[in-house]
């Protein structure tokens, strides 16, 4: 098959127009009668369904080619319209012309020496069917030019001005243009002129824009479909035809019978509205034509247009077999290399296996089992084999229970067996929108129970996946080529690290950074019994060592997440509950609050594992074994953590509630205080406001001044009582540990439920909205003070004032108004970004930039030709990790200093 | 009204990146290292400001010869493109 296929590459395409004899002699059949099938359901001759244009029914034969139903290609037909039509998709250019050309002898309204100086460029270029920007210029300007002329320079006649009248009607000094008129008159139009127009003359004649002939399109591109109760209901483009036929039938009796103008006028206004709705079903200013139900019909442009369009739903969109999709739930027992597949998925998808002398015995193990092997454990059947008949044409047979066992006996190499996928299998998995390459990783198989897909939930983030009912796509390699493809390429653990921001992009989610925190901070004592518990998940040497107390042996925490680190690693950095407020100034290791993380020889000494350490896009010890070591080394530590952290927190248990934010009696006084206080501190600048004496800051009037102090004496104080709330939020609180250790929400959460909700704001200022000079009814006209603008003073626990509660929701749905607009709109920029840049390609040896015809785009990848993936942040070279490895302590003091 | 207009050097804003022209020996070694025609190098027209300004120093400047920018670039610091010249 390949390489007999003629590959040549496309030059160019040339457009043109279809003249009336042209569609007349492309025509198998004059269509006269407005109808389709008589009372048996045989075609009608000279119907829209005559046999000459194709046939849809098996057993008839066409009557142009003789073909059957798969052989005859279809073809057109044509309709001999009474009265000529102008075509919708051609009114700007006939206004064009109208325009530029002369009302009685049709020249263009130009003397011939100021023509023909542009006939040497425009010959160059239009006659060969090309546009470029001069010559397109040249012929706008021509136009132009000649539509202000009101005196013809050839003969003299007087010109009037031509308006449009959308979407089809041409006026003259306001009196009606007929297309019969505007036919007869581009008719006039020499052909030596027609170059100046932009128009090639070999090609198209100005007056094959109003349609004298209409082609009716063959019956393949408008099939009847035939619904199971025996019921026939005809294509859109065959209900639309069936009109078009009928007004003209009209038309042209009515002109033959000598009907009155105003007749004949209506009924060529109708044929023209039904033309025009027959290319274009949405053009603006007329109403849609409708089915009887009511539906819009879908005619030509309809069918082309858009996102459910030709183009974009079916030759840039492509649909595939192999392919299953279902909901998504997480399974932490997966490597995050694994994906989990449901057994009735795994029956249905198959991998193509070549049968060889030396895997003949196991196929045909395979194959004996059938489409549906029974039994508790999961074993991969078979549902066909293709064998090669002696012609070398592939059979495929299908392969059922009663027949499995002759065909396993059948079985001979260079035969293929399409076995149902088992567990090893590689598999590209994909979530949408696919804004990225990690989008689509390749996962290795594992079937199970149930009817979800499966995956570890350090792999969440790439994937933006939830388990809030999302579904994802699963599609199985079928190529030897493939498969090595997407195992060195597309693997997961090949994606550890993105290359939007150069770090890691996989890593803990939640609980597992919940669960180090738990391990780690403040290293607390496991019993043996609670640590062989706890490490009952993961892969490791031997325990550590041990620490005696009273006796008895225990486990420190720091001991046991350090069987998971590589044995030579060294690093150190601040963990995430460092936020500066416990520690004047740091002392590192000696840190009270456990949060300086030092790494030696692969033992973790001090410091607590959170967010800053193992979180996905802010891991710095995930970021550091991702740079230094193998993908299968970071991978199995992304593993090992995420299966000691599921075993510390469901040993220790974990649970939130709303009594976590309860604050005592006194506390919620202080906070009132400091809240009141607010308030008077915004009304002594109102008053201020008020009699004119407020400073106005540099560069500001009284009013934003006003504003912007308000503002401030709010958040100032919420912020202050979030600290006092704080205060009795500590580190033994679930709430506060997710907090703090960064696995979900934050202190300022906390403290909105625990205290004060704060300035509600659209648009980033005071809410202003609403009536004339109030935002609301319930304030007087001109109140400036917190409450009639937005402010929130009750805390979420408390709960909210109607007052407030509805301001809440204004600052709320601006939220969720903000996200709808930013999605379409850089879904939108990605989709151009993508047609611009997908057959870009970086080269081999020397990271060129080269597109399809080898053209160079960019000289070096990125202008520095660097992997932004194996990158620092962005940065080429980690100059910190390398000093610290080269000069040792002496780098490490030296920056400590301050150096 | 154009006269009076001041004529500027374009080459002395800052946002204009250097442009040298480069000898034949050089353009012969430049494609040899890219491994390229010609062709396929990115174009600037004859009649660009900046091949105006150059055309001041080496005289007229016909289509076909390789223009070599230094831009200041985000990622590496120095990025140098080359650009071949073509009629107007
Ligand atoms: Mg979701
Ligand atoms: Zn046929
Ligand atoms: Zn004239
Ligand atoms: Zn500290």
């Amino acid at each position: 098959m390949m390489g007999d296929e003629i590959k040549k590459r496309i030059n160019s395409l040339n457009f043109a127009l279809l003249s009336p004899d042209e569609i007349r002699k492309m025509s198998a059949v004059k269509v006269t009668t407005a109808d389709t099938y008589d009372e048996d359901g045989f075609p009608l001759d000279r119907g829209l369904m005559d046999l000459h244009m194709g046939v849809i029914e098996p057993g008839l034969r066409c009557k142009t080619c003789n073909g059957k139903v798969d052989e005859c290609p279809g073809h057109f037909g044509h309709i001999e319209l009474a009265m000529p039509v102008i075509h919708v998709g051609f009114v700007k250019e006939i206004k064009d012309i109208l325009d530029a050309t002369c009302n009685s002898c049709g020249r263009i309204k130009m003397k011939d020496e100021e023509l023909e100086v542009y006939r040497p460029i425009l010959e160059k270029t239009i006659l060969n069917g090309e546009e470029t920007l001069e010559s397109t210029s040249i012929v706008n300007r021509i136009i132009d030019e000649a539509a202000q002329r009101t005196v013809c320079p050839h003969c003299g006649a007087e010109q009037y001005k031509i308006t449009l009248d959308k979407p089809t009607t041409f006026r003259e000094n306001g009196r009606k243009l007929s297309a019969k008129e505007i036919r007869e008159r581009f008719e006039r139009i020499p052909d030596k002129d027609l170059i100046f127009l932009g128009i090639n003359p070999n090609s198209a004649r100005p007056e094959w824009m109003i349609l004298t002939v209409l082609p009716v399109p063959p019956v393949n591109v408008r099939p009847t479909i035939t619904l199971e109760t025996g019921e026939r209901s005809e294509d859109d483009l065959t209900h639309k035809l069936v009109d078009i036929i009928r007004i003209n039938q009209r038309l042209r009796d009515s002109k033959d019978s000598g009907a009155p103008q105003l007749i004949i006028e209506d009924l060529w206004e109708l044929l023209q509205y039904h033309i025009t709705t027959y290319f274009d079903n949405q053009t603006s200013g007329l109403p849609p034509a409708r089915h009887r139900s009511g539906r819009p019909l879908k005619t030509l442009v309809q069918r082309l247009k858009g996102k459910e369009g030709r183009f974009r739903s079916n030759l840039s969109g492509k649909r595939v077999n192999f392919s299953a999709r279902t909901v998504i739930s997480p399974e932490p027992f997966l490597s995050i290399n694994e994906v989990g597949v449901p057994e009735e998925a795994a029956r249905e998808l198959t991998v193509p296996i070549p049968v060889t002398p030396f895997n003949i015995e196991k196929l045909r193990e395979i194959v004996r089992r059938g489409p549906n092997p029974k039994g508790e454990k999961y074993l991969p059947g078979a549902n066909y084999v293709i064998k090669q008949n002696e012609k070398g044409m592939r059979q495929r047979i299908l392969i059922m229970e009663k027949n499995a066992e002759e065909i396993a006996n059948k079985l001979e190499p260079g035969w293929i067996v399409e076995r149902q996928l088992m567990d090893g299998d590689v598999v590209l998995f994909n979530r949408q929108p696919s804004l990225h390459r990690m989008s689509m990783m390749a996962h290795r198989v594992r079937v199970m129970k149930h009817r979800t897909f499966r995956f570890n939930l350090a792999v969440c983030p790439p994937y933006n996946a939830d388990f809030d009912g999302d579904e994802m796509n699963l599609h199985v390699l079928q190529s030897e080529e493939a498969k090595a493809e997407a195992r060195i390429l597309m693997a997961v653990q090949e994606h550890i690290r993105s290359p939007r921001f150069g770090g890691p992009i996989i890593g803990g989610v939640h609980d597992h950074i919940t669960g180090m925190f738990m391990l780690t901070y403040m290293n607390p004592k496991f019993t043996k019994e609670e640590t062989l518990h706890i490490l009952s998940y993961v892969k490791y040497d031997k325990l550590p060592d041990p620490v005696i107390e009273n006796g008895k042996e225990y486990y420190r925490g720091k001991d046991i997440f350090s069987l998971i680190l590589p044995k030579d690693l060294n690093i150190e950095y601040k963990s995430k509950i460092c936020d500066g407020t416990g520690c004047k100034e740091c002392v590192f290791e000696k840190c009270p609050y456990d949060a300086y993380v030092m790494i030696k020889e692969g033992r973790l000494i001090t410091g607590t594992i959170d967010e800053k350490s193992i979180g996905a896009f802010k891991g710095i010890l995930l970021d550091k074994i991702s740079r230094d070591y193998p993908p299968d080394v970071a991978a199995q530590f992304i593993d090992n953590f995420t299966r000691l952290a599921v075993g510390v927190i469901s040993f220790r248990g974990f649970t939130t509630g709303i009594d976590d934010t309860d604050i005592p009696e006194e506390t919620k006084i202080q906070v009132d205080l400091i809240l009141n206080d607010a308030i008077e501190a915004t009304k002594t600048y109102i008053d201020a406001y008020q009699r004119g004496i407020l400073q106005p800051s540099p560069g500001k009037s009284p009013e934003e001044t006003l504003e912007d102090n308000i503002m401030r004496v709010l958040s100032d104080a919420q912020k202050k009582a979030g600290e006092i709330a704080s205060k009795h939020l500590g580190l033994e609180n679930p709430s506060v540990i997710m907090a703090r250790s960064g696995a979900r929400a934050s202190m300022l959460n906390l403290s909105q439920v625990a205290a004060n909700i704060g300035q509600q704001a659209v648009r980033g200022r005071r809410i202003n909205r609403g009536y004339l000079g109030r935002t609301l009814p319930h304030f007087r006209k001109g109140d400036l003070g917190a409450y009639a603008h937005g402010y929130v003073r009750s805390s979420y626990k408390k709960g909210l004032t109607p007052l407030e509660y509805f301001f809440h929701a204004m600052g709320g749905r601006e939220g969720l108004v903000d996200t709808a607009v930013r999605t379409s709109r850089s879904g939108y920029m990605q989709r151009r970004l993508i047609n611009a840049l997908e057959d870009l390609k970086v080269t081999d040896n020397d990271g060129i930039v080269i597109d399809t015809t080898d053209n160079i785009i960019q000289f070096k990848y990125g202008e520095d030709g660097i992997d932004p993936t194996r990158s620092k942040g962005g940065k080429p070279v980690d100059f910190d990790s390398i000093f610290q490895k080269v000069l040792g302590e002496r780098y490490l003091s030296a920056k400590r200093g301050g150096k | 009204m154009v006269s009076k207009m001041r004529k500027i050097n374009v080459m002395e804003h800052e946002l204009v990146p250097e442009h040298h022209l480069i000898s034949e020996e050089e353009e012969k070694k430049l494609l040899q290292d890219l491994g390229t025609e010609k062709e396929s190098l990115p174009k600037i027209k004859r009649n660009d400001p900046a091949i105006k300004m150059l055309e001041r120093i080496y005289g007229p400047i016909r289509p076909g010869r390789v223009i070599k920018i230094i831009r200041k670039s985000p990622t590496s610091g120095k990025y140098i493109a080359y650009r071949v010249v073509t009629e107007e």
